[in-house]
């Protein structure tokens, strides 16, 4: 579902120092600049892998966390067909964690180890999914906000300059292309709705609003490496500029629904030819990036007990296959 | 092993940086280096390849065919995984 552009620390890099050394990094970035891909066995500057962990990690920690907001609407859906819906799209979130997971390591990192690190507070993952889903509406604007914002943030990860993470990208986004619009259909079936369910919905887009601009991660002013994360070609477009370009088509699709943006400073700008929008709430998305948003301790708890709560079922799949080896073995 | 019963590998070639390894064949060969030496001048001859994967066809397990129906058939009555499925108003754009 999506990668925040946080730039995060990945420790000391030692830089290049011999001369063979600054000769591969030479040769590696001329690959880049001519657009040929990275694959895992090619050399890769220490820096460059582990931005890549950590993004890679961070995205596939916001799949699986990104199960739970919806989950917890799983057994209320109104109708049995939104029931089916919202399962497919919570089981997809699941495969792209896996694949992404499976990107991460070619990278040389054991998938063990990351969701060892998530389940311990130490991974980030998206601000977003630290929200609570207190309507039915909000299922609706999950769909419609956050993967949209998501798809608008992983479309240009296909041509990431990293050939595993590029190609889980491609699979994604196809296979999310349904999450988007049937987030703004239910949205839409509410707006057409009663007047309760017009305000159901309105008051849904008033809480999501802020937190879905908060997706596309921290002003470009504040990301210090997004300079070298765009020379590497892991990242193609800047948080300011995908955010932008998420409001500019998002407002009019708010219109068309009668639904009112709450940001008293929208406005249309002809000069620059987009909408000017009012200040990101940014203390808010520190607070929750750091831990203490609506829901993070709830989230944490609830993947550390669904690990231990599966431990039995892992138990028994080895105890299964040991026992059918054992089976072979003996005929 | 004798002459006769070498092992059976599966080969796989990335065409070029950027794409997956995809599947193009089998050959029999005496170990892996062998195989992926033997692949390069089985399937590689005009330029095809960027990187090699020999697999041995023993390490490959597969569904059974007759298995198809079991596997597959649950996918086909969810019409709701695919964007279609929504009625949108045509003049809602970029969705």
């Amino acid at each position: 579902m999506y990668t925040q552009g946080l730039d995060g620390d990945i420790g000391p890099v030692r830089e290049a120092e011999t001369a063979d050394e600054k000769a591969l990094e030479a040769r590696f970035q001329a690959k880049i600049d001519a657009e040929i891909r990275i694959e895992p066995d090619d050399w890769m500057p220490e820096g460059y892998r582990r931005t890549l962990i950590r993004q890679i990690s961070q995205h596939a920690h916001s799949e699986i966390v990104g199960m739970l907001p919806e989950g917890n609407w799983v057994t209320r859906a109104p109708t049995l067909r939104r029931k089916a819906i919202l399962l497919a799209k919570i089981q997809d979130e699941a495969g792209h964690g896996l694949y992404l997971y499976s990107a991460c390591e070619t990278l040389g990192v054991e998938r063990a180890e990351l969701v060892e690190q998530l389940l311990a507070g130490k991974a980030k993952y998206s601000s977003i999914f630290n929200y609570p889903t207190l309507s039915w509406a909000d299922v609706g604007m999950i769909g419609w906000l956050v993967d949209g914002a998501a798809i608008m943030n992983q479309v240009p990860l296909q041509r990431c300059s990293y050939g595993p993470y590029a190609r889980a990208m491609v699979r994604i986004c196809k296979e999310e292309s349904f999450h988007q619009r049937q987030g703004y259909e239910i949205v839409m079936t509410l707006a057409e709705g009663t007047p309760e369910q017009r305000r159901m919905v309105q008051e849904s887009l008033d809480r999501w609003w802020w937190p879905a601009l908060m997706m596309f991660g921290p002003p470009d002013s504040d990301s210090v490496h997004t300079a070298q994360s765009m020379k590497w070609k892991i990242k193609r477009v800047t948080n300011d500029e995908l955010r932008q370009k998420f409001v500019d088509v998002t407002v009019p699709q708010a219109e068309r629904l009668g639904l009112r943006i709450p940001d008293p400073e929208l406005k249309w700008n002809p000069e620059r030819g987009h909408y000017d929008f009012g200040p990101v709430p940014w203390e808010e998305f520190w607070r929750v990036i750091k831990g203490d948003g609506p829901c993070n301790r709830e989230r944490l708890a609830q993947r550390r007990r669904a690990h231990e709560e599966g431990r039995w079922v892992r138990e028994a799949a080895l105890a299964h296959a040991e026992k059918r080896r054992l089976r072979s073995r003996a005929a | 092993m004798t002459e006769n019963d070498w092992p059976l590998y599966e080969i796989f070639i990335r065409p070029r940086n950027g794409l997956a390894h995809r599947h193009v064949g089998s050959l029999h060969a005496p170990d892996p280096e062998m195989a992926i030496e033997m692949a390069r001048d089985l399937y590689t001859r005009r330029g095809e390849g960027s990187s090699i994967w020999a697999v041995p066809s023993s390490a490959i397990a597969a569904s059974s065919p007759d298995e198809k129906a079991s596997l597959f058939e649950p996918a086909e009555d969810k019409d709701y995984r695919y964007p279609t499925h929504y009625k949108i108003p045509s003049d809602v754009k970029n969705m």
